[in-house]
């Protein structure tokens, strides 16, 4: 039973990373990946904010939006399936919110050291998207709280592993025209190709 | 903005600011649909239709909404419309739904939207704003297509389906890239396509 949230948790990190392999949450990926330390920070948001909604969701999923789910409440035949895509992402939103409030109170220095990103986490793809897969292939509740958390490691591995890539990469001369985002997206391609070194694995 | 130029608005995002090139939006979507033409076509068109209708009715609406909760209106608009193309997609093109998964859903979350109905839809009227909607759906459908041109014909020798290039295992003399049907491949397209317009665009260019 370990074995099989093992392999969870490192096939969402490696194998199917969210940023490498599904592109998710690219946008703040490139934005974001200029310094380890902001980096660093923004990873940190991730992996909490993808622990809490996914298991947060896949309750709402099962007990309320599933073709069926609402048989407790005595309708069977009920198919809420459409409201899925809203209401996960009403739960992000709360979510990120709440989370904000509670650091701003409780942990001022990690609300300061986050500052901007942990709003912007609301519109990244990778926590909608954590949410989406997990939807997609029928975890349940355990195995979601651990795809939640394998996911935004994944992700954050990736960052800060881009951004240390950055800081070396200042004191490269590229061509003129590459300087910037061309450059980081061959950057990410070169990981994304690293990356598909583990696909090898056998879990 | 008094005088209101249409072809400005509309052409701008193609070239001169393309919302990937230059404002790096929307990028997750752009990158997972692209092994195919058929699926990148149907997420161009999905991702224009949302872009140009959120805008319309964010624009519609922006007098009436309190700035506080703005984002919260933007979001169900967007999540409504996206639900909806969702929805439509799976009625009328399964196979299409199907292939293009979660990122049919996830186009909620592409920056592109949010982003012109933030920067654009809220302080322009609607028809300025449905323009700009459709030429920043342009844009994106243009990238998007030319990648998943270039890794559909090299790496699978095929064009919207058909067949370009007869392989080496179906009896013809093309021995595909097979690189460039996985993820990596989109990255390195996007990272050339970007080194091409700035090489044709010296004011894009970032300092070091």
């Amino acid at each position: 039973m370990l074995e099989h949230y093992l392999s969870i948790l490192i096939k969402s990190i490696f194998l199917e990373n969210m940023a490498l392999a599904f592109f998710l949450g690219m946008c703040t990926f490139l934005a974001v990946s200029k310094k380890v330390k902001t980096a660093l920070g923004l990873s940190v948001a991730v992996v909490a904010v993808q622990v809490i909604t996914v298991p947060l969701n896949n309750l709402l999923y099962q007990f309320l939006i599933k073709p069926g789910a609402l048989s407790w409440a005595g309708y069977p035949d009920l198919d809420l399936s459409f409201l899925g895509l809203i209401s996960f992402i009403g739960v992000i939103a709360a979510s990120v919110q709440i989370l904000e409030m509670f650091l701003d109170k409780y942990v001022p220095s990690l609300y300061n050291a986050l500052g901007v990103f942990l709003p912007l986490i609301t519109v990244n793809c990778a926590i909608l998207g954590g949410s989406l897969f997990m939807v997609e292939r029928d975890y349940n509740f355990p195995e979601s709280v651990v795809y939640g958390l394998g996911s935004g490691i994944g992700w954050g591995l990736a960052i800060i592993a881009l951004s240390a890539i950055n800081e070396k990469m200042k004191y490269a001369n590229p061509p003129k025209a590459l300087v910037g985002l061309g450059l980081i997206f061959i950057t990410v391609g070169l990981m994304a190709m690293g990356f598909l070194a583990f696909s090898g694995i056998q879990l | 903005m008094a005088k209101f130029n249409v072809k400005q608005t509309l052409l701008d995002p193609l070239f001169a600011n393309n919302p990937i090139g230059l404002q790096i939006l929307g990028i997750c979507s752009a990158l997972a649909v692209t092994t195919k033409m058929e699926t990148a076509l149907a997420m161009s068109v999905s991702v224009t239709m949302v872009i140009l209708f959120s805008n319309l009715f964010v624009s519609l609406i922006r007098n009436y909404i309190p700035s506080s909760i703005r984002i919260i209106v933007q979001m169900v608009i967007i999540a409504s419309l996206v639900i909806l193309t969702d929805q439509v997609l799976k009625a009328f093109a399964p196979g299409i739904a199907k292939s293009l998964s979660v990122y049919v859903g996830l186009i909620i979350t592409n920056c592109i939207v949010m982003g012109r109905a933030e920067a654009f839809a809220m302080k322009n009227p609607p028809i300025a704003s449905m323009l700009d909607g459709i030429g920043n759906g342009l844009g994106y459908s243009f990238v998007l297509l030319i990648v998943a041109a270039v890794r559909e014909i090299f790496g699978s020798g095929k064009f919207f389906g058909e067949v370009v290039f007869p392989l080496v295992s179906e009896g013809g003399w093309y021995q595909p890239n097979g690189l460039l049907l996985l993820a990596p491949s989109a990255f390195f397209l996007i990272g050339i396509f970007i080194w091409v317009l700035r090489t044709f665009r010296p004011e894009q260019l970032e300092e070091q």
